[in-house]
C-alpha cells in the first residue's frame, strides 16, 4: 500500500536521515582519522588538527610495522590459537551437547545442572590464575585454549539445535546397529552444520579479540598474541616492541611513534574490519537467541 | 541424581538389583557417557576447581603451603577490605559508572531502533546498521588505542574542535572530572548499534496495518512513534531494563583496564580492576579473592532476583 507522503513526512524523513548519517560519520570518524594518521608524514601527524586526509602520503610507518618481527609472531600466535581453539572447542562442545540432548541420558538433570550452575557462580580471577599456575600452564599456549574450551551458552545452543532434529532420523541407524558415536559423527554433525558454523564464527571472533588471558599467563614476548602486542605498542607506548629507535631531534624523516601506532592498529584490525559485514548475520542470530532466553 | 536417591529409599534386597540395573544403563549408554566425559572433565578442572580455590578468601594464602596448607583466618580478609579506604571508592566508582551507563547508555539503542524503524529506504537502513556494528567487533585494546589518540590534548581531533570553539584543550584521559564521561560515551559509541538489534526485532513485529490506519487517520510520524511504536516496545524495554539493573555491580573491565591511568584511579578504579591489581600485580591473593567473592555473591543475588522478577512479569500477563 502506497500512501502519498505529506510535507510533514518529508521533513521527518530528512531530519531522521541526517541524524542517522551523522551517527555513521561519528562511528567512522575515528577510523578515518586513524588511516589518515598512519599514512601521514611524521611532521603533519604530530600537528594539531583533524587528520582526515593524509598529508604528504607516506608509507614508512607500514614499512616499520612489517619489518617488526613481533607483528609477525603476534599474527602467527593469534591465528594458531584461534584455529586450535575453534577446532578443540567445537569437538568438545558438540560431543557434550549431543549427550545432553538425549532425553534418555542417565543422570541428565544432574549433568545439565552441573553445567548451568557455572553460569551463575564462578571462582573468580585469582583462583583461576592460581589453577593455571598449579597446572604448570604458565607461558604455555594451552593456557589460552583449555580454560575457554566450553562456553556454556554456546554449548546449550548446540544442544537445543540437536534436540530439534527428529528422532526418527536416527532410529533407522539404531536399528541397523549403529552406536551413539557413529550416529553423532555420521548423522547429527552433517545435519547440524548451520549451527556449528555459526558457533565456530562466534568462537573465532572472540578468540581473535581475546587479550586478558594472554596478559595473565604468557611471559615470553614471542608468544604474545596480536592484541597484547597492540597493548604494549599502542597503550603502553613501548618502543621495544615498536621497532622504533628514539632519535635525536632534527632527524624527522623517520616515522614517529604516532604514525607507527596508527599503522599497527590498522594492520592488526584489518582482517576483522573486512570480514565483519559478511558474518554479522550469524552474530545477530546469537543476540536474538540470547535475548529470548534472557 | 534422581535415580541415586530412589535407590537409597529402596530395601536392601532390591538395592543390588537397582544398582545392577543402573550399571546396565551405564553400559548401554557408554558411548553417550564417553561423549560427555571431556566436557565434564573441563567443567571440573576449569570451573569447579576454582570454586574450591575460593576458600583462600578465608585463609592467608601462602604459595609454599598451597591452598590446603595455608592457615585459616576466618573473615579477616573481608574485614581488611571493608575497613580500607579503597572499599568506599572502588565500590562507589563501580556503582556510579554503572549508573551513568544505565542512565545514558540504556535509552540510546532504543532511540536508534526507533529511528531506524522510520527509515523507508532499505539500502540506507542496512548501511547505517552495518556501520554502527563495526566497533562491536573490535576489542577494547584497539578502541582504547584509537581514543587515546583522538582525545590527546596536543594532537587529538576532539581537542581541536574544542579550541576551534574557543575552549582550552582538556586532557580527558588523566582528568578525574572527565574520565567517567569518556568511559560512558565511548561505551555507547561502541555498542549503540549492536544493542539496538533486540529492540529493532521487537519493532519489526508490529503489524504494519496499525501504521497504515494511523496514517489514514492523519496521525503524524511523531504521533505514530508515541502511540504505536513505543507502546509495543514496552515489554522488551522492561525486560532489558530489569536485566541491566541486575548487572549494575558488573563493571566493564576490558574497557576500563585499557583506558585508565593511575591519575584517574580516584574516579575510575572499579572492583574488577582493583582485584586485578591487588591479586595479580601486588600478589595479595587472599585479599583479592575475598573482594572477588564479595562481588560475585552480590552479583549472584542480583541476577537471581532480577531473573525471578522478569519471570513473574512474564507469568502474570504484563504482556
Amino acid at each position: 500500500m502506497k500512501i502519498k507522503m505529506t510535507l510533514g513526512d518529508r521533513i521527518f524523513n530528512t531530519i531522521n536521515g541526517i541524524i542517522l548519517a551523522f551517527l555513521c560519520i561519528l562511528t567512522l570518524f575515528p577510523f578515518l582519522h586513524l588511516i589518515s594518521m598512519s599514512l601521514s608524514s611524521p611532521e603533519s601527524a604530530s600537528k594539531f588538527g583533524l587528520h582526515l586526509i593524509p598529508e604528504g602520503l607516506n608509507v614508512d610507518a607500514y614499512r616499520k610495522v612489517f619489518e617488526n618481527g613481533y607483528i609477525f609472531s603476534g599474527y602467527a600466535n593469534t591465528i594458531i590459537n584461534t584455529v586450535l581453539s575453534v577446532i578443540l572447542s567445537l569437538a568438545v562442545m558438540t560431543l557434550m551437547a549431543y549427550a545432553l540432548s538425549k532425553k534418555h541420558l542417565v543422570h541428565r538433570t544432574f549433568f545439565t545442572g552441573f553445567v548451568v550452575f557455572t553460569m551463575f557462580f564462578q571462582g573468580g580471577l585469582i583462583p583461576s590464575y592460581l589453577l593455571i599456575r598449579n597446572l604448570g600452564l604458565m607461558d604455555n599456549r594451552l593456557a589460552l585454549i583449555l580454560p575457554v574450551l566450553v562456553n556454556t551458552f554456546n554449548m546449550l545452543i548446540i544442544r537445543n539445535y540437536f534436540m530439534t532434529i527428529p528422532a526418527d532420523i536416527e532410529e533407522a541407524a539404531v536399528i541397523d546397529g549403529a552406536n551413539d558415536l557413529y550416529i553423532f559423527a555420521r548423522i547429527m554433525l552433517p545435519l547440524s552444520m548451520p549451527i556449528i558454523a555459526t558457533v565456530a564464527l562466534w568462537v573465532a571472533v572472540e578468540r581473535w579479540n581475546a587479550w586478558f588471558d594472554c596478559l595473565l599467563y604468557i611471559r615470553t614476548p614471542s608468544k604474545y598474541v596480536l592484541q597484547v602486542l597492540l597493548q604494549r605498542i599502542v597503550i603502553d607506548g613501548s618502543s621495544e616492541f615498536m621497532n622504533f629507535e628514539v632519535r635525536t631531534a632534527g632527524t624527522n624523516s623517520e616515522p614517529t611513534t604516532e604514525t607507527i601506532k596508527a599503522a599497527t592498529i590498522i594492520v592488526s584490525s584489518l582482517p576483522i574490519m573486512c570480514v565483519y559485514p559478511f558474518i554479522q548475520k550469524y552474530f545477530v542470530k546469537g543476540v536474538m537467541v540470547g535475548s529470548l532466553k534472557g | 541424581m534422581a535415580a541415586i536417591t530412589k535407590n537409597a529409599e529402596l530395601g536392601s534386597g532390591k538395592k543390588t538389583g537397582k544398582a545392577q540395573q543402573l550399571l546396565k544403563t551405564y553400559k548401554k549408554q557408554r558411548y553417550l557417557l564417553l561423549a560427555l566425559l571431556p566436557g565434564l572433565i573441563y567443567y571440573l578442572v576449569f570451573h569447579y576447581a576454582p570454586m574450591y580455590g575460593v576458600i583462600i578468601a578465608f585463609k592467608r594464602f601462602n604459595f609454599n603451603a598451597g591452598i590446603m596448607g595455608s592457615a585459616w583466618v576466618g573473615l579477616e580478609n573481608f574485614k581488611t577490605f571493608l575497613g580500607s579506604p579503597d572499599f568506599g571508592s572502588v565500590f562507589a566508582n563501580t556503582l556510579i559508572i554503572s549508573f551513568y551507563q544505565l542512565l545514558f547508555g540504556f535509552p540510546a539503542p532504543i532511540l536508534l531502533a526507533i529511528m531506524l524503524n522510520e527509515v523507508r529506504n532499505m539500502a540506507f537502513k542496512k548501511t547505517v546498521q552495518t556501520i554502527s556494528y563495526l566497533p562491536h567487533f573490535l576489542s577494547w585494546v584497539v578502541l582504547a588505542g584509537i581514543f587515546l589518540e583522538l582525545l590527546s590534548p596536543s594532537r587529538g581531533a576532539v581537542n581541536y574542535f574544542i579550541t576551534l570553539l574557543g575552549g582550552e584543550p582538556i586532557d580527558f584521559m588523566t582528568n578525574n572530572k572527565w574520565f567517567r564521561a569518556v568511559l560512558v560515551v565511548t561505551n555507547i559509541w561502541k555498542e549503540i548499534g549492536w544493542s539496538s538489534i533486540v529492540y529493532l526485532a521487537a519493532v519489526s513485529n508490529i503489524d504494519t496495518q496499525l501504521y497504515e490506519a494511523a496514517t489514514i487517520d492523519g496521525a503524524s510520524r511523531i504521533k505514530q512513534i508515541r502511540h504505536i511504536t513505543l507502546p509495543s516496545m514496552v515489554p522488551i524495554i522492561t525486560i532489558m531494563l530489569i536485566f541491566a539493573v541486575g548487572k549494575i555491580i558488573n563493571d566493564n573491565f576490558d574497557q576500563i583496564y585499557n583506558m585508565y591511568r593511575p591519575a584517574v584511579y580516584p574516579s575510575a578504579d572499579v572492583i574488577s580492576t582493583y582485584v586485578y591489581r591487588m591479586g595479580v600485580q601486588k600478589m595479595e591473593y587472599s585479599l583479592a579473592t575475598a573482594v572477588g567473592l564479595f562481588k560475585n555473591v552480590i552479583s549472584l543475588v542480583l541476577v537471581l532476583s532480577t531473573n525471578a522478577i522478569a519471570k513473574r512479569l512474564g507469568e502474570y500477563g504484563l504482556w
